[in-house]
């Protein structure tokens, strides 16, 4: 086992030395997610070393730790006192670090009920990129002092600075999760969904393929039972880590090398999608394979509310992320000025233009 | 120095006479909001009906540099929506629409000024809620919501106004609209709405809101459950969470409170208890009646001397009308309160709990305490009349005392309140310079001539170090005996 490590002050010096010489860094916890965002730019800056849980008080719901410890070794402390992450981050594979999981701000099938990393983050150390070690939310649930500029970093790839830890809520695993498999005409297939979501039936992942549909639900068998009775046509499913595999993407159709595109629209969203797909979030996320335009991809999802992200293969020297409105672009470069005015993080990662 | 009645005349040619009120007596309404403490008559207030307008009203503001205040409906507890002597106090009051109410997707859209209860109640007959539930909720607006990321006693289960809302629409100072979040469940770029959520009007103006609906629970049941000692009431919180559950609210409130909120509305508290803990569970009628059974047994294990489940719906609603009307029952026993709004790691209740009541005795100045346990969220009600000279002065300074040991306890000197005027000083105390310097900066990329609620929410270095060599008597910090976070 690798030795827990504060790193802080090593990574400051690298910090101020790539600051006074305008040297560009990529940052890299533990690789898994090198296939994200925008071609990477800069030397390596590994984050690995700085790594170990610094506190865990399950009773507070709340756990710290610094940026480069593995998710693996998170999840199993909370796991031996009956908690989780709620937001179930991908673990690309077999990997992924905390630090990382929280700036990529991807969350699993659990998403829509357990929340995103910007949900759940409650405060940060952070490096950024004057050098300086700052210090934004706390461990508490509640606290709005000052801007909220902890859950700014959920996201943000890097972009802002270096998490040096994080504190994150943590909530209790439900004892009992059960899988249930279904097969109808897509359309009926989240109406049924739906419905079930609006009887507020206890729906902690769904997933729809053409007309195969599974659902995870969190209650004791007794309920399962009961819930199969109401809405029928129902089978237990015992395909042991489907939804871990959902997950980390190791699914028939995210084994193409094509371009994947990942699509955030409202869950009621009528998509007409040009290629394979799938989706879970009871709607709210699909993921694509395509070859078609990306215009043509981000205006359809655009008319939805929506948008969509090139998220694996594909041209990734061209924007990867939705374009945003001049505006927002705008405020988001100046926030990058305030924290990172040398542009030396990650530049061009999250979009050209910082 | 902007004049009144020129100011006056410029806007009744943007905007319809009725909404550009100026005179003295029409102003003073707007002097406070719910801390009434803190007062300051505006130069003047205007009351659009439309989000145009509210365009207009900024890029005026914005060529001519008059400070602008938004304001929703001024049930805030830090000053945050306190007038500005040469400003405009911006009252979203008639953006009051539900413009849309979208069942498929649970979601509605509204604007600013719509109350939170009225969304709720709008949606009720689709079997669907509005989830944040701040014990102001009858008034205070969803903007006001938006900009003090409210809370309520259901946050514990069901988030803070940040979980709970998709996408804002917000005008900038230069009259610019922005849209921050998506319809669906995350938006790209960088995630400023968070950073707008609780941003307390410094950063833009609110002008609609995307909220997410959740279904009605099947069944609510609550249990109230006394204690002869605070502290114990807190431990058997730390238990309840150690055992897996996650109550959709657990309130506790002390002798003080229980006996005021028992005088003021009946809810059949034991006033002899030294505190009382309230733990709703929620969900299918199975689900809730295994997981009362559940809490209750944890809560005599814990040293419950009474444990209590309502009977029926009508005592359900009692026991929370009790809590939902603490702060006014308070308000009773004393000409004035002062409500604070520290948060601490759970495991400090006794402790802080103790040293409050240190406190109150060095003071002279009773504390009632009412807490969202579940969160960590501590309301410290201090009595006072402010007609005794020098009493309002000595509240403050015990509830400055307060938040600061909130802060060395590893808590914060907000939980949901916001910092608005009231604890500007206190900022100083959580945060160091940098970090304070980096708030300033973050505020000059939304509002770079400070126009936005100025003065507001982040104090300048300037004060700071004149609040800290006050504050630190004889090279001394407070509370030296506790380990710093
Ligand atoms: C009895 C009582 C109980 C309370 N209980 C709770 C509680 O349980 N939980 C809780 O969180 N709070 C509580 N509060 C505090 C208060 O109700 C909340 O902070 C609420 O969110 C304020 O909403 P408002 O519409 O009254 O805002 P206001 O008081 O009018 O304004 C609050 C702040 O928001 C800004 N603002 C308002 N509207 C906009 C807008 N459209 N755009 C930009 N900025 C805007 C103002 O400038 C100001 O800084 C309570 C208050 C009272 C009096």
């Amino acid at each position: 086992m690798t030795m827990d490590r504060d790193c802080s002050e090593a990574l400051q010096t690298t910090v101020l030395d790539a600051m006074n010489n305008t040297k560009a860094l990529q940052l890299v916890g533990s690789g898994s997610k090198q296939f994200y965002g925008r071609e990477a730019q800069g030397e390596i800056l590994s984050l690995a070393d700085h790594r170990g849980i610094i506190s865990y008080e399950p009773t507070e719901l709340v756990i710290t730790a610094r940026a480069g410890t593995p998710l693996k070794e998170i999840e199993a402390a909370l796991l031996e006192k009956g908690q989780m992450l709620p937001f179930e981050p991908p673990h690309f594979a077999g990997r992924g670090t905390i630090g990382g999981a929280i700036a990529a701000g991807l969350s699993g099938p659990r998403r829509p009920w357990g929340g995103a990393p910007r949900d759940l983050l409650l405060g940060i150390k952070l490096l950024d990129g004057r050098g300086r070690i700052l210090r934004f939310g706390g461990q508490v649930m509640k606290n709005v002092a000052g801007y909220d500029l902890s859950r700014l970093m959920a996201g943000a790839l890097g972009t802002l600075g270096i998490l040096l830890e994080v504190s994150i809520k943590v909530l209790p695993k439900p004892p009992h999760e059960h899988t249930l498999t279904f097969s109808s005409q897509e359309q009926d297939g989240w109406s049924l969904i739906h419905t079930m979501l609006r009887k507020a039936i206890p729906i902690t992942a769904t997933y729809s393929q053409g007309e195969q549909h599974k659902l995870r639900l969190a209650c004791h068998e007794q309920r399962l039972k009961q819930i199969q009775g109401t809405y029928g046509m129902l089978t237990v499913d015992h395909q042991h880590g489907f939804w871990q595999a959902l997950r980390d993407q190791e699914l028939d159709l995210f084994q193409q090398q094509r371009p994947l595109w990942r699509l955030s629209v409202p869950p009621a969203a009528k998509l007409n999608l040009p290629g394979e797909s799938l989706n879970e979030w009871s709607g709210g996320l699909h993921w694509l394979i395509s070859d078609h335009p990306a215009s043509e991809i981000r205006t359809l999802v655009e008319k939805q509310a929506g948008h969509a992200i090139l998220f694996r293969n594909g041209d990734r020297s061209n924007e990867v992320f939705h374009p945003l409105q001049p505006r927002v672009a705008e405020l988001q470069q100046k926030l990058k000025q305030v924290f990172d005015p040398k542009g030396i993080f990650n530049p061009g990662r999250h979009y050209s233009h910082y | 120095m902007h004049d009144r009645q020129s100011l006056a005349r410029t806007f009744r040619q943007l905007l319809p006479d009725e909404c550009v009120i100026f005179r003295e007596e029409e102003l003073i309404p707007y002097e406070c909001d719910g801390l009434s403490a803190y007062r300051q008559v505006p130069l003047i207030v205007l009351i659009p009906y439309t989000t145009d307008q509210v365009e207009g009203i900024l890029k005026y503001c914005n060529l001519h540099q008059v400070p602008v205040v938004a304001r929703g409906s001024g049930t805030g507890l830090s000053g945050g929506a306190l007038p500005h002597e040469q400003g405009v106090l911006l009252s979203l009051a008639r953006l009051n629409q539900i413009l849309e109410v979208d069942c498929d997707n649970m979601q509605a859209r509204v604007q600013p000024g719509v109350r939170n209860l009225a969304v709720s109640e709008a949606v009720k007959v689709h079997g669907l809620y509005y989830a944040p539930d701040p014990s102001s909720q009858i008034a205070c607006s969803i903007g006001g919501n938006v900009a003090e990321n409210a809370g309520g006693v259901h946050c514990l289960k069901y988030g803070l106004t940040l979980h709970n809302v998709l996408q804002v629409t917000m005008i900038t100072i230069d009259g610019e609209k922005v849209i921050l979040g998506c319809g669906g469940y995350d938006a790209p770029g960088l995630d400023l709405l968070t950073l707008i959520t609780g941003s307390e009007g410094m950063l833009g103006v609110v002008v609609e809101v995307l909220v997410k609906l959740l279904p009605i629970p099947e069944r609510q049941q609550v249990v109230l459950a006394a204690f002869d000692d605070i502290e114990t009431a807190g431990d058997a919180v730390a238990e309840i969470i150690a055992q897996g559950i996650l109550p959709a609210g657990l309130e506790m409130m002390d002798n003080l409170s229980i006996r005021a909120a028992e005088d003021f509305v009946h809810a059949g508290y034991p006033t002899n208890a030294q505190a009382i803990l309230l733990c709703e569970v929620d969900g299918t009628d199975d689900e809730v009646s295994e997981e009362i059974l559940l809490v209750r047994k944890i809560l005599l294990q814990s040293g419950a001397t009474q444990v209590r489940t309502a009977v029926d719906e009508q005592e359900r609603i009692k026991f929370w009308a009790g809590r939902k009307n603490a702060f006014p029952a308070v308000g009773r026993l004393s000409p004035d309160y002062y409500c604070m709004d520290g948060t601490i790691p759970r495991s400090q209740l006794g402790k802080v709990l103790k040293m409050i009541g240190e406190m109150s005795e060095r003071y002279k100045l009773r504390c009632a305490n009412v807490f969202h346990a579940g969160d960590g969220n501590l309301h410290p009600l201090i009595l006072y009349d402010a007609n005794n000279p020098g009493e309002l002065e000595k509240a403050e300074t015990f509830g400055g005392e307060i938040l600061e040991l909130c802060v060395a306890v590893g808590g914060t000197i907000t939980g949901e309140h916001g910092v608005g005027m009231e604890k500007i000083n206190q900022m100083c105390a959580q945060f160091p310079d940098e970090e304070l310097q980096t708030f300033h900066d973050v505020k000059g990329v939304f509002d770079p001539h400070s126009l936005l609620n100025p003065g507001k929410a982040i104090p300048t270095l300037a004060r700071c170090a004149e609040f800290g060599a006050m504050h630190v008597h004889a090279g001394k910090l407070r509370f030296p005996e506790l380990e710093r976070f």
